[in-house]
C-alpha cells in the first residue's frame, strides 16, 4: 500500500440486514453488551423529559424493518456529553434498531436539547443506516414548537424552504408524557433533507 | 471534551446512494442532493465508549460465543491501526464487529441461508483501540453466502467492522473482506466501492500478525475522516 493510500478514507459499506446481534444484542435479546440504547438520558438527568419516536419509510411508503438509528444530542444546557455513558446519567448519544417494533418504529427516552449557540435551534443529530445504504444518512431532527429558534438557525437556513418541514418533530399530545414524532423518509415529495457534513 | 476537525466526506472513496446492482438501494437511496453544511460544534463531537471496560472475551469471538466446544473453522488474528487522514493513530476508539460462522450462517434469526449455525460461535465482538489505533480480534474465518440480490448471488467472506470515531463526522461503518477472493469480481457491494479504493477493504495476509500453532494473521487498518486534535476552540474563534 502506498503512502498516499494510507492517508486515504476506507470506504463505507452497507451495515447490512444482520447488526442486530453485533450493534444491538441487548435490545434484540441476543447474547452480549451495546455500547448504548434508547435510553439517551435516565431519570436523574434535569430538563424536560422527552419521547422521540418515528419510524423509516423506503420509497414505497413502506417502514423499513432492518434500520439503525443513531442520535447524538446536547444536554438541556447546550452542552454535548464527554463520554457515551459518563456518570451523569446523560450520553447524549441513542442507538436502536427499528426491528423490535411491531410498527417499526424507534424510540428514544431523553430531555430536549438546549441551543448550542446562538445562532442554533436546539436539534437532535440524527444518523440512519440499513441494508440498501451503502453511505450511511446525516440529518437533524428540530422541533416545531421552538419557531423562533428554528428561524434562527444557521443551518435550517441553508435548506430549501419549501424542505424545512421535514426535519420538524411535531409534538403529539400523548398523556403523560411529551412526545416528539419524527418520521424519516427515504424518498418521494416529503423526503428528509440529508445533510453532507 | 474536545471537538475535532474533519475533513470533507471523500465521494471518491464512498460508494453512491444510488447503485442500481444492488438492488436494496433502489427504495432506500434519496433521491435529492444531499445538503452541503459546514461542519459545527454538532458534527465535530461525538460519543466515546464508556460502559464498564471491556475484557479480553469481548474482542475473542472464538470464546465469547462457547456453550460446549470451540467453535469450527479456521481461527484467525484480524488486527490493524485505525488512522486519521494524515496517518496519525486514532486511539480509545470503539470497534465492534460481526460476521458469519465459518459455514455462512448468521445468528441472526432473519438470516434463512442454509448453512448450519455453530452452537459454539456468536460472531459478534468489541474492543478499543490503543494508543497507537491499534486494534486486535481473535476469530473464524466467515463463510461465503447465498443471497438473494441476483441469480445466484454469493457474498464474499467479510466481516462488519463498526467505529464511532473522534466525532459523529468520521462514523464509519464498513466491511473487511480477504485478499484473493474469487467472489469480490462478482460482489455489487464491493463493487459499489469507486475503482480506486476498493483495495483500502481488502485486508492484507501478514505471516508476522501470524501466531504459530494457533491462527493464521490478517492485517486491516481502517482511515478515517479528517485529522486529530484540533482543539474545540478553533471552532469558537471561526
Amino acid at each position: 500500500m502506498s503512502p498516499s493510500q494510507e492517508s486515504s478514507q476506507t470506504p463505507s459499506q452497507t451495515i447490512g440486514p444482520f447488526f442486530a446481534y453485533g450493534l444491538t444484542a441487548r435490545q434484540y435479546a441476543y447474547p452480549g453488551a451495546q455500547v448504548t440504547d434508547a435510553i439517551v438520558a435516565d431519570e436523574t438527568v434535569p430538563g424536560p423529559r422527552i419521547r422521540i419516536e418515528g419510524r423509516v419509510l423506503d420509497g414505497a411508503g413502506i417502514a423499513v424493518p432492518d434500520a439503525l438509528v443513531e442520535i447524538w444530542q446536547a444536554g438541556p444546557d447546550g452542552r454535548y456529553a464527554a463520554d457515551a455513558r459518563g456518570n451523569s446519567g446523560f450520553s447524549g448519544f441513542g442507538r436502536q434498531g427499528t426491528g423490535t417494533d411491531p410498527e417499526c418504529r424507534f424510540s428514544f427516552v431523553t430531555v430536549k436539547p438546549g441551543s448550542v449557540g446562538a445562532e442554533h435551534a436546539p436539534h437532535v443529530n440524527v444518523i440512519v443506516f440499513m441494508r440498501g445504504l451503502l453511505s450511511h444518512l446525516y440529518t437533524r431532527l428540530y422541533f416545531d414548537d421552538e419557531a423562533s429558534a428554528n428561524a434562527r438557525d444557521l443551518v435550517l437556513a441553508l435548506v430549501p424552504a419549501d424542505r424545512r418541514h421535514t426535519l420538524l418533530a411535531r409534538r403529539e399530545p400523548v398523556a403523560g408524557e411529551t412526545v416528539y414524532r419524527f418520521d424519516i423518509r427515504l424518498q418521494g415529495p416529503e423526503e428528509t433533507v440529508f445533510f453532507d457534513v | 471534551m474536545s471537538a475535532r476537525s474533519a475533513a470533507d466526506r471523500d465521494w471518491d472513496s464512498h460508494p453512491p446512494l444510488l447503485w442500481p446492482d444492488y438492488k436494496s438501494t433502489a427504495l432506500r437511496a434519496p433521491q435529492q442532493p444531499l445538503v452541503k453544511i459546514a461542519r459545527g460544534l454538532s458534527e465535530l463531537t461525538g460519543p466515546a465508549y464508556g460502559g464498564p471496560p471491556l475484557t479480553e472475551l469481548d474482542r475473542d469471538l472464538t470464546r465469547n460465543g462457547r456453550r460446549n466446544g470451540e467453535p469450527l473453522g479456521e481461527r484467525i488474528i484480524v488486527t490493524g491501526r485505525v488512522l486519521d487522514e494524515t496517518g496519525a493513530p486514532v486511539p480509545n476508539t470503539l470497534v465492534e464487529i460481526w460476521q458469519a460462522n465459518a459455514a455462512g450462517r448468521y445468528v441472526h434469526v432473519a438470516d434463512q441461508h442454509d448453512a448450519p449455525l455453530d452452537p459454539n460461535f456468536v460472531g459478534a465482538g468489541r474492543c478499543l483501540t490503543d494508543a497507537d489505533g491499534v486494534y486486535r480480534f481473535l476469530t473464524v474465518k466467515p463463510g461465503a453466502y447465498s443471497w438473494r440480490n441476483h441469480p445466484n448471488a454469493w457474498r464474499p467472506n467479510h466481516i462488519h467492522f463498526s467505529l464511532l470515531g473522534p466525532a459523529i463526522a468520521s462514523r464509519l461503518v464498513t466491511q473487511m473482506y480477504f485478499p484473493g477472493d474469487p467472489l469480490l469480481a462478482f460482489d455489487p457491494i464491493f463493487l459499489g466501492v469507486p475503482v480506486a479504493a476498493r483495495e483500502r477493504l481488502i485486508a492484507r495476509f501478514s505471516l508476522e500478525a501470524t501466531q504459530p500453532e494457533y491462527a493464521l494473521g490478517f492485517l486491516f487498518d481502517i482511515v478515517l475522516r479528517g485529522a486529530q486534535g484540533t482543539l474545540m476552540e478553533t471552532l469558537f474563534e471561526s
